[in-house]
This record gives C-alpha cells, sequence and structure tokens, in this order.
C-alpha cells in the first residue's frame, strides 16, 4: 500500500462519510472502509480503475473533476479525500474550495516538487524532472499543476485555511533523517488536514 | 410445423430452450386510481435454479416494448432469436443463469399474456381494450410483490431494470426497501422532462389518430391501427438511438432510387427503410392501448413526488445498494438525469455505484453488448453473487 495511503488512515475517525476524489483503484476506500468502518464514494474518470473498483467492491461514481463538486451538497461529508491527484487538476484551487464546501474537513496529498532530488534534477541536468514516481515527459505528463510544500501552505494562508495535521513522507534514506526539519527540502510526498477556519 | 430451433444448434452461452409460465393471482390488487383488479394473471419465465434458502432470485423488470421473453428461444419460435435482453442474461453472462435465478414477468396492462387491454375482462367478457384501468408504477411493482410471494421469494438478490424498467427497479427499492438486497437502475430517471412528454404524445397522437383505432374499441371492430401504432413506435425509436449511431450505421446511404441528374425515381434512404420496417414489425406485435396506458404511465412516474418531492428523502427510505449506469449519447434519458439519481442516493448515504459509458448506440446501449458496460455489470453481480453466498 502507498505510504501516504497508511498515514491517512491516522487521521481519519471511525464512521466517517468519505468522499475521495481521484479515487484511482479503490485501494484507500477499501483500506478505511475496513479499517475505520467508513461509508465511502470514489469520484473517477478513468474506465479501467472504475471496473477495479467495482472488483474492490467500493462504491465508485464516474465523474471527471474539473471546477466544481456540484450536485454535492454542502457539509455533506466527514471528510473529502484527494491523494496524489492536485497537481492533476485544471483549477487546484478551486476544486481545493469545493473539498472544503462538501467536506468539514479535506485531506490532500502531493508530490513534493520542492524536494532536493528534483532541484537537482532542474539544476544539473537542466531539464524538466522524470523520476520514477513522475515518470513523464514534459509534453505528455498530466502533472499540469506541480507545487511545493511552501507553495502549497501558502496558498492554504492565503484562503484562510486551518492546517489541522500535516504529515512530510519520503523513502529516500537522507530524505527520511530530514524530512521533518527542512520539508520543503526532503519531503518526496506532503500530506495535509485541512479545514475552514 | 416444423421446429426450427434444435438445442444442439443454440450458442453455447444461451439458456436455451425456455418456456413460459402462467400464474394467477386471486389476491385483489387495489390500483393507484383507486379502481381494484379482482384477480388477474401474469405471464413470466424464469432461468436458472432457485437455491434451496431462495435468496438468488433476481427480478428483471421488461421496458416498454419488452416482455416476459428476455432470454432464451421458444421451440417454436421460427425467428430464431432469442428473448430481448439474451446479451445479459445466460450461462458466464452478466445475470449469470448459473448463479441466479431469474424471474421476467410481462408486466399487467402488456400485451404478452399478462392481464391488460388486449386480454378479456371477466366482469363484461370482451376485451378490456381502452377501459382497462389506468396504472402507475407502484401498481407493476404492487403485482410484482404478489408474484414474488406466490413464488416464495422474499427477498430479491437484485431488482434490475432498464429505461422503464429502471423506474420499476427504484420503486421497488422504496416501496418494499427489505425485500432487495441491489437495485440496478440503468439508463433511466427519475421523471420525464417535457421532451419525453412531448415525444409520448406524439406517439399517442399517431395511434389515435388513426381511422381503425376506433376510440381504443378496435378489437371490438375486429380492427387494428397497426398503421398509427407503426408510425409511434417510429418516432420514438429515433429517440432510442443517437445520431452519431444513426450516420454510422445508414450515413446517407440509399436503399433504392438514385441522386443521378435526368433519372427520376422514387428515393428511399436506407434509414427511412429501416424505420419503416422497424415500426411495421413492432405493430404486429404489441397492442396500441398498451402503448398508450405505459406511455401515459411513463408520463406521470415521478419517484419523488409522494416524498415531498425530495428525491434525497425518496432514498432515505431504501435499504439496498444501488448499480446505476448511463450512455453518453441517449439523449432520451441523458447522463445528467442518471447523475441526479446518483447524487441523491449519495446524499441519502446509500450505497452506489455509477457508470457513465461512452458509446454511439444511444438509449438502446443498454440492450446492447457494449464491453465497458457489460464488464462493469458481471463484475457488480459478481458482488451481489458473492453477498448470497456470505
Amino acid at each position: 500500500m502507498r505510504a501516504d495511503l497508511k498515514s491517512i488512515s491516522d487521521l481519519v475517525p471511525e464512521n466517517a462519510r468519505i468522499l475521495d476524489l481521484a479515487c484511482g483503484d479503490g485501494e484507500l476506500l477499501r483500506y478505511l472502509m475496513d479499517d475505520r468502518a467508513v461509508t465511502g464514494y470514489g469520484l473517477e474518470n478513468d474506465p479501467q480503475q472504475i471496473q477495479a473498483c467495482i472488483e474492490n467492491g467500493v462504491n465508485v461514481i464516474e465523474q471527471t473533476l474539473d471546477r466544481s463538486l456540484g450536485g454535492y451538497q454542502d457539509n455533506s461529508f466527514d471528510l473529502v479525500v484527494m491523494t496524489q491527484a492536485l497537481q492533476v487538476m485544471k483549477y487546484p484551487d478551486i476544486i481545493l474550495e469545493e473539498m472544503l464546501r462538501v467536506g468539514k474537513s479535506c485531506i490532500v496529498t502531493f508530490p513534493n516538487f520542492g524536494n532536493l532530488r528534483t532541484r537537482l534534477y532542474l539544476t544539473l541536468a537542466g531539464k524538466m524532472p522524470v523520476t520514477k514516481k513522475l515518470p513523464y515527459q514534459w509534453y505528455d505528463t498530466p502533472n499540469i499543476h506541480f507545487c511545493t510544500v511552501k507553495d502549497f501552505e501558502e496558498l492554504c494562508r492565503g484562503k484562510g485555511y486551518t492546517i489541522l495535521n500535516q504529515l512530510m513522507l519520503a523513502e529516500q534514506p537522507v530524505n527520511q533523517q530530514l524530512k521533518n526539519i527542512l520539508p520543503n527540502l526532503f519531503a518526496e510526498t506532503a500530506v495535509y488536514h485541512l479545514t475552514r477556519n | 410445423m416444423k421446429s426450427e430451433i434444435a438445442a444442439g444448434s443454440l450458442p453455447t452461452d444461451s439458456i436455451g430452450i425456455v418456456e413460459s409460465n402462467r400464474i394467477s393471482i386471486s389476491e385483489p390488487l387495489i390500483l393507484s386510481c383507486g379502481r381494484t383488479l379482482h384477480g388477474y394473471e401474469l405471464v413470466y419465465e424464469t432461468y436458472g435454479e432457485l437455491n434451496a434458502d431462495k435468496t438468488n432470485a433476481v427480478l428483471v423488470c421488461h421496458a416498454l416494448s419488452g416482455n416476459h421473453h428476455a432470454a432464451g428461444y421458444y421451440s417454436d419460435d421460427t425467428s430464431g432469436k432469442p428473448g430481448w435482453w439474451e446479451v445479459c442474461i445466460g450461462p458466464g453472462k452478466p445475470i449469470d443463469t448459473n448463479r441466479f435465478h431469474v424471474v421476467v414477468p410481462n408486466n399487467i396492462g402488456g400485451c404478452h399474456g399478462s392481464t391488460g387491454p388486449n386480454t378479456i375482462n371477466p366482469e363484461t367478457g370482451t376485451h378490456w381494450g381502452p377501459d382497462f384501468p389506468s396504472l402507475r408504477f407502484r401498481d407493476w411493482v404492487e403485482g410484482q410483490r404478489q408474484l414474488a410471494d406466490s413464488l416464495g421469494i422474499q427477498t430479491w438478490a437484485a431488482v434490475i431494470g432498464g429505461s422503464l424498467g429502471g423506474m420499476q427497479a427504484m420503486r421497488w427499492a422504496l416501496e418494499y426497501p427489505d425485500r432487495l438486497k441491489h437495485c440496478v437502475a440503468l439508463a433511466t430517471a427519475m421523471s420525464l422532462t417535457p421532451q419525453n412528454i412531448a415525444f409520448n404524445e406524439l406517439a399517442r397522437r399517431a395511434i389515435t389518430g388513426d381511422p381503425d383505432f376506433c376510440d381504443g374499441y378496435y378489437l371490438k371492430q375486429g380492427k387494428r391501427p397497426d398503421k398509427g401504432l407503426a408510425l409511434a413506435r417510429m418516432i420514438a425509436h429515433v429517440t432510442y438511438v443517437s445520431q452519431a449511431g444513426l450516420e454510422q450505421r445508414f450515413g446517407r446511404d440509399l436503399k433504392s432510387g438514385t441522386f443521378e441528374r435526368g433519372i427520376e425515381a422514387q428515393l428511399e434512404f436506407e434509414i427511412e427503410s429501416y424505420l419503416n420496417y422497424k415500426g411495421d414489425q413492432f405493430s404486429e406485435q404489441f397492442d396500441a392501448n398498451t402503448y398508450l396506458l405505459i406511455t401515459r404511465m411513463l408520463d406521470v412516474f415521478d419517484l419523488a413526488r409522494e416524498y415531498n418531492n425530495n428525491p434525497v428523502e425518496a432514498f432515505g427510505h431504501a435499504n439496498c445498494d444501488f448499480f446505476v449506469a448511463s450512455f453518453s449519447t441517449d439523449w432520451r434519458f441523458t447522463p445528467e438525469r442518471s447523475r441526479e439519481i446518483t447524487n441523491a442516493i449519495v446524499a441519502a448515504g446509500k450505497n452506489v455505484t455509477y457508470l457513465e459509458v461512452d458509446t454511439d448506440k444511444g438509449h438502446d446501449a443498454f440492450l446492447l453488448p457494449v464491453p465497458r458496460y457489460m464488464n462493469a455489470f458481471a463484475k457488480y453481480m459478481d458482488r451481489v453473487y458473492n453477498e448470497v453466498n456470505a
């Protein structure tokens, strides 16, 4: 299981009502259903992932995330989650706003583009970073809105969101040591639990 | 007549030769209109074995032109055509007859054997004709509930339907929440749009304007409004398919005649020929009064009306899980209508899976082997089956 998914589970109250945006194959929802007895719905638009969700026995709703979560009522979920998809959104700020409209709180995870490795790649190679986790070329990447830990926190401050929790994740040994000291340099993945003031 | 269908010649994924059953239900059926049917008959088919606990039964609700013959072949049918949902019902198919006991009734008010306008009213000794009581979906559900009781089926593993059948399935979920585990609602809506009603009215006008309609008493007069019924079907048929689908299948091809200058010949486009054929074929097999009755039922149907017009409150009464699917080019019941259903189910806190299948097959797609739809439906039915055995 992906590291960010496991760490999310610790932030989820039992029996919560959850909406998972870009839920992929439903792995997180399945885990939360078993581990936290949540009632969850996943939104996804990839037919293969939707098929996988049905196989996993999770509620999946075919929907493309664009600007709005229209159709979902204000505060109708305890928690709205979006893992590793913020950078794919056409309007990440608007989606974030929507997540906090329909959810009492939200959890967002994203790859930290401020990570040292990414910075070095760009500096030394002079090319857009291509890594195992971000394997795309600049022209065919779905990731159109990368941000750093700093960028994200700036957005949250600007919007007046409260950060309830933040977790910095890393697999590289050097990053493991330093991720909490200098997160913007060493975190590979950032997890933020937000609420609206 | 020599039988055209030999069991050995049938596709291996077919349920094979089937027969229809007939049941007389003596329990009075109190109808929404205030009238009562004192006993009525239903014809129905079943496929697959009912398990000892009677927990593997699924109810399939047919759509406007459908009936109880949903799968398999009749031994004396010379057309060589299987039931209307052969692609979905059979061994190894989404509604797997090796797993489920499938029950498909012809609805009351239908015209293929169940009590309806073309059957005899015992009180008068003549055909019901236009005097058949007007019905609502809950009356159908009530009849199906009485059938379930007669068959000893307390709980359906799933109630399944597309279009008009999906409306019945949803009505089941609200009327008898504890008698179904899953509701499968395909290419359907919680109510008709004004545009839908408009098309229904075109169809009705086509029928009632036929001189052989005789105010609905055509059977008494030994006549049939075949022309009107054919036209009604042609109008409806256009709404079941998409522009892209028509383009792909027919284009502007000519069936007869030519565009060449200097030649004056009667033109017929392929699409015209096809529509006329479909209309004529339908009018031979269907009853005009049934068509009028059911299109009016559709117009009146509103799933949430009696729940303060609030779909969320309506689905709040359900206890089952839902599988909802729509088709991208369906302009009769658009994906938007299915999203309304799905959103209401989510807001009501019930489990739902929603699929929006990309296809050029229009509304008819729910009847066709669209691969993605078939795969997802099959996987969902796996889940239904696993719960039966849990």
